[in-house]
Parts: C-alpha cells; structure tokens; sequence
C-alpha cells in the first residue's frame, strides 16, 4: 500500500538536502520525492514540523540472542531499535555460541526475518570462538551476510593474528572492528584511572589501555592497507591519533557512543552500576576531545553500544556488576540534547553520523533518501521532549543512566521497507 | 548541633562540625569504658546486625563490643565469600536480614560503594566498617580521638601516612578526616603503590621516608600486604622492609614527642620493629581502646534518638 509524508522537513546528509518535503512510498521503495505530490494516498503522515532523516543505523548492537534471551532478542532488540528510530542495526557476536559460523549469520537472518522489526546485519567474529587463536571462515561467513568482524570485547591479543586477520579481509573488502583495550594495562579495573577512582578506590582502567592498544592497531592497519574500525573510542589521545592516522591516509574509521560524549567518570561516584561500561566513562577533557572530533569528522560515527543487563545483574556490588547500557531508545534524544542543541554539531553533522557514515563503512546501501531507494526512514519531533523511565523501555532491560532525563527529539515515526513498525 | 543522618558511610562526605560533634560524643562514652560497669542501655531494644564479607577480628569486634556496651541485641554474620557466589544479591542477603527486623547493618564489604548501595536502598541505619579501599570511617574518628587526646588538637599537626596508600581505606578516610581538622597530611609510599592525582585530595606525596618524617607530629604506618609483592607492584617485602619500614634512626626526624600510629593488625618487624610499636611514643593500643567509645558514638547518634 502506497504511502505518504506530507510536508516533513527533510535531511538528507547523503546529498546536502535541508528542505520540506512530500515523500511517496510505494512497493517498499522511495518512489517519488518532490515539493507537493498530489493525489490520494491510503495511507498518510503528517510531518508537518517534524524531521524526516534515512532510517538510523546502529553499528554497535548487542543482541543477546543466542544465548541469552533473558537479556534481550532479536525480537526485543528489535523493538527497542525501532522505538529509538534505527531502522538497522549491526548485532555483535559475543553471543553464545559466538557468530563464527556461517550457521550463525544466518541463524540471525531469519530470526529477525521472521520476528524483527527492523534490519539486522550480523557482525562475525575474527577468530573462531572469539578466542584469538585462528581466524574465523571469513569468506564463508561474508557470503552468508556478515557485514564486518569483531572480536568484541576481547581485543585481538596477538599482534600476528591481528596482522593476518586484517590481510585476509582484504580481498572482502570488509573492515574489522576493534575494541582496543590492551588487557595487561586495563586488567581487572572497572573504572576510568584518575582522581575519582583514587577518590573512590575502585580499580581504575587506564586511558593508555586504548592508546596502546589503538596504536598498535593503527600500525597494522597501515601495513596492511586494510580496513579498520574502532569501535567505542572514549579518550582524548585516542582521537588526536586516529586524526593523525585518517591525514596520513591510513584506512580507519571510528565511532563513538552516546553516553562517552555525556557522561564523565564523576558520575560513578554515585556507585549506581549504570555507570559501568567498558571503555569506562572518562574525564572532562576526553568528552570535549570526542566532541572536537565529532566535528571535525575525526569520529564517523555514533553508535550505541547497546548492552542489555538484567537488573539483577546490575543490583549488585560495584566491582561484581557486568559492563554496559542499554542505548537504543536514548541515542537520538541523546545526539540532539548534547550535540545538536549545544552548537557542537549541525543536524546534518547529526544525522549523518548516524546514517549514511555508517552505511559507506559497511557498504551497504542504506542510510539515504533518494528516489528508488528502501523506504528505510525516521521521523522525530526535534524540539518534543520526553522523560527516560524504565517502563519507557521496549528492551528487555532498563539499564540505563539516563533514567528520569528528559530528551528531546521524540521518534513519531519508525519506517523499514515502506512499513511502519512504530508509531 | 543535632546529628541528622541515617548513616554513616564515608569521611569525605561529614563536615568538620559533624566530626567534632561525633568526638564529643565519644569522650562521654570514653569515660563509660572506665566504669566498674562498662555497660548503659542507650540502645535496650535496638538490633544491630555486624554483616562482615571480609575477614576482621579487630573492627569486628570493636563494633561488637561498642553494641553491647549500649545494650543492644547483636548478631553477627561473617563471610570470606560474598553472597553473589551463593547466587544470592547482596542486596537480597540484606532485605533478607532485614526481614528479620533489624534497626542498623554495621557492613564490611571488598567492593567500594557497597554500603552506599545498601544505605541507598534500605531504610535502616548502615555504618561502613570499610568498603574496600574506599573508606573506613570509624577508624579516621578513632584515630582522631587518639590523636585529639595526646595534642589537644589536629589543627596545625603535621601527619605522615606511610604505606601502602593506594588499597587502603584507612588513609583514604585519614587524608579527608585530618585535612578537615585542620592538619598536613603527607602520604609516602614507592610509586606503585601510591594512586594517580592523589594530590588533589590534598596531600603531599613522599617517596623516601627520610623526607617524609621531617619535622611530623604523627608518624601513621599502614598495614601492608604480602600479596603486594607477587602483582608486579613490589620486587619483595624484604625490599620494601629496608626502604619503608620505620626505624628508630628514621624517626629521630619526626619531632621528638612524634606520636606512632597504626590501624593493626601490626606486621611487626615489617611495619615498625616490635621495639617501636611497644615503646613510649606508640599510641597503638589507645587507639584500640578508643575505637570501642567512637563506635558507641557512633551507633549511639545514629540510633539511639528516635
């Protein structure tokens, strides 16, 4: 059934475009973007006053599923995509079993086939087992819809098999992504290393733990010529390097989340657990680094991170509780409050880092709205506000430190191929 | 003043009057512990439970001692191992005491902020008996009332914590109780033992000993561990014996009516030679004793009004 959003304001980072807009979907498809289309239309939005952008993608998605569907599905997952108006999203395999199989990549496929809302790419591991020994059948596994490789949480260790890795996917013209922790550095600690730790006499994680890791990284990537992602950067020598490498014509990419740009380490003086994610929360001067490099593009991308917990995994004493937050639903009200709204970034800056950034480092082809392309888009109300609760939630899990935050940027609606699968 | 809180979790956190008023307090309860009958009944009726996730004989039983000498009801619950590997929240272990109708968890717990957490959820009274290199508040007001009692007053001392700064809560609580109060507080320790940007707590950091004890008032040894030295953080202990440990050449720096302090249990021959912990300028022992007269202060302010 055709489809049209009348009168919605428009960007378009793909092509420069800021201007209201109709948009006509038919058969899944764009079919038609022009001034005032006429005619009558079953189905109709109103987007007066409203922001249209390409349907976000997420680069950085845990899923649980398989493995622990107590946490969150693909089902769950999806929703929770869908409510924070990403229309894809990339789920990670530090699953159990992990994604190193080609079995498993498509396992994902028809899961969220038959019961996702939105798109889900699935990310395969480098090494099999995520164990940082062999390399993972990466032809096999792009051949059944892997989009990147990663490891994870776990950073490729051995320098050797990093190398090679980066060789290998190559002729896939993939990229790998990198969790740069240097374990050795960062070791049992759950925390950032500095003042507040010392205050609070919480093991701290050293900023270095990223640095040296990423150097090393940097390096292998450059020898190699190959494709690498950094996922999650959070410190400020982290972006001053990858700025370095990006001028020297190395081949990196990165992104950032949304609690790294909002969050410093000061809020684990409250020992909530929400606080506790893997890159820790850092200090003053990273987030104003990360978002210096925001702006100058040294940062592609936003991404969330999304890592559900029960509560009753994160109930529980400081140093036992699990890394992470959920980041889905919160992203977007999160890029606008704390970017857009601060003059640190334009909406189009915005949105681009959420979409068509993300799209050209996966090459796939989303992330614009163009005629003839998947009616993949999102519409928010850029000035509504809305308040964080843990009923708001559709993730399984409510582990975010942005409870009782008011938001701006509400999502009215979510649409993926032409549907809507939130309103 | 009145004392408004429900609980008592860190130092960081009290205002100068808050301390003094809780070291008035403790001088009536000293006197008590002079008594042929060292025992009131402050606190007849009230529950206490001593809920330990980390081994103690000393603070545990100073707590306990201090609830008994107020006449209330004490239980005890001690484990090495937290409740999480019985599968069992924390949290859970606690509303399960709790249950039992309790009026104030005296906890000691290895993670940092656990009593926090407790105190955050629980509508009864929770004292920190150390939240693992976070802080361990009584412990600051005894050593305050030692040194109070000895020089009168902390304001214009000048104080050197030697040890191992960096796990432990002792100094942690010292450096904000003594710096509140009006003291210098130096910290001297090597390097990896010694947190990042301490500093900005206060302190000055010391690496050599014979720096550090010059001209102090209050030499305050920590305790340390002999795990320390397999972590890459120590070459050895008999290293560390030869460059930190006091001795009576290095203390001839220190003033000469320096006072010795240590929050125990003592490592004699590691920390301070046995010579030194026994003899005249050893103030070890009151503060044991003290320890039991802050504590009744404590539990006293925090239950026995209502």
């Amino acid at each position: 059934m055709p489809l049209l959003i009348k009168k919605g304001r428009l960007i378009d980072p793909a092509t420069n475009y800021d201007g209201v807009v109709d948009i006509l979907i038919e058969g899944g498809m764009i079919k038609k973007i022009a001034p005032k289309i006429n005619g009558s239309c079953d189905e109709r939005i109103d987007a007066a006053n409203k922001v249209v952008v390409p349907g976000l993608i997420d680069m950085h998605t845990h899923l649980r599923e398989p493995g622990r569907e107590d946490e969150e599905t693909i089902q769950s997952g999806t929703r929770a995509a869908a409510k924070g108006g990403f229309t894809t999203i990339c789920c990670m395999p530090n699953t159990d079993p992990p994604i190193d199989d080609p079995s498993l990549v498509e396992f994902i496929y028809q899961e969220a086939e038959k019961r996702g809302l939105v798109e889900v790419l699935p990310i395969a591991t480098i090494s099999k087992a995520r164990a940082g020994k062999d390399l993972s059948p990466m032809g096999r596994l792009k051949k059944a819809g892997a989009v990147a490789f990663s490891d994870d949480g776990d950073w490729v260790a051995d320098s050797h098999l990093m190398r090679r890795a980066l060789e290998y996917a190559k002729m896939f013209n993939l990229p790998l992504i990198s969790h740069c922790e240097d374990r050795r550095l960062s070791q049992d600690g759950v925390m950032n290393e500095g003042y507040i730790s010392t205050v609070l006499g919480l093991k701290g994680m050293p900023k270095e733990a990223e640095e040296v890791a990423l150097l090393r990284d940097l390096a292998l990537c450059k020898m190699t010529e190959s494709l690498l992602h950094v996922a999650h950067l959070s410190t400020a020598n982290g972006v001053e390097l990858i700025r370095k490498a990006k001028v020297s014509g190395v081949r990196v990419t990165t992104e950032v989340t949304p609690h790294h740009f909002t969050l410093t380490d000061r809020e684990v003086k409250s020992f909530d657990t929400n606080t506790k994610v893997n890159p820790p929360l850092r200090g003053k001067r990273d987030v104003e680094a990360l978002k210096e490099g925001l702006k100058d593009a040294t940062i592609d991308v936003i991404a969330t991170d999304h890592a559900p917990h029960l509560v009753e995994e994160k109930e529980k004493e400081y140093s036992a509780a699990p890394f992470g937050v959920v980041g889905l639903e919160t992203a977007l009200g999160l890029v606008i409050k704390e970017l857009v709204q601060t003059g640190s970034l334009t909406l189009m800056e915005a949105i681009a880092k959420l979409t068509i950034n993300p799209a050209r480092i996966l090459r796939i082809d989303r992330g614009l709205i163009k005629e003839g392309a998947r009616a993949n888009l999102t519409i928010f109300d850029l000035e509504k506000k809305w308040l964080v609760t843990e009923d708001g939630f559709f993730s399984k899990c409510k582990n975010s430190p942005f409870l009782d935050w008011e938001l701006p940027g509400k999502v009215e609606w979510t649409i993926v191929g032409g549907k809507v699968v939130y309103q | 003043m009145v004392f408004k809180r429900k609980d008592l979790l860190g130092m960081e956190d009290l205002s100068k009057e808050e301390i003094l008023f809780i070291l008035k307090t403790a001088e009536s309860f000293r006197e008590i512990l002079e008594r042929p009958i060292r025992k009131v009944p402050t606190l007849r009726g009230k529950t206490v439970v001593n809920l330990f996730f980390e081994p103690s004989t000393r603070t545990r039983m100073s707590f306990e001692l201090a609830e008994k000498r107020l006449n209330a009801d004490v239980l005890n619950f001690s484990t090495s191992n937290s409740s999480a590997v019985k599968g069992e929240t924390l949290l859970d272990t606690a509303r399960n005491i709790l249950a039992m109708k309790v009026d104030c968890l005296v906890l000691r717990h290895p993670t940092p902020g656990t009593p926090h957490l407790l105190a955050k959820k629980l509508p009864v009274s929770v004292i920190n008996a150390g939240d693992g290199a976070h802080e361990h508040p009584t412990q600051a007001l005894l050593d305050l009332y030692t040194i109070r009692e000895r020089k009168r007053t902390v304001e214009g001392l000048k104080i050197v914590i030697i040890g191992d700064i960096a796990h432990s809560r002792v100094a942690r609580s010292n450096i904000w109780a003594l710096q509140k109060l009006g003291a210098e507080v130096r910290v001297c320790a090597p390097p990896t033992l010694i947190p990042p940007l301490i500093e900005k707590m206060g302190v000055k950091v010391f690496y050599s000993q014979e720096d550090a004890l010059k001209e102090v008032d209050i030499v305050m040894m920590l305790r340390i561990q002999k795990e320390r030295q397999n972590t890459g953080l120590l070459p050895s202990l008999s290293e560390y014996v030869e460059l930190f440990s006091l001795t009576e050449e290095r203390l001839n720096l220190a003033k000469p009516d320096a006072l010795i302090m240590h929050p125990g249990p003592v490592n004699r021959g590691i920390e301070l030679p046995a010579k030194l912990a026994d003899g005249k300028r050893s103030v070890i022992l009151n503060q044991v004793t003290n320890g039991v007269a802050v504590r009744m202060a404590v539990l006293y302010l925090l239950l026995g009004k209502s």
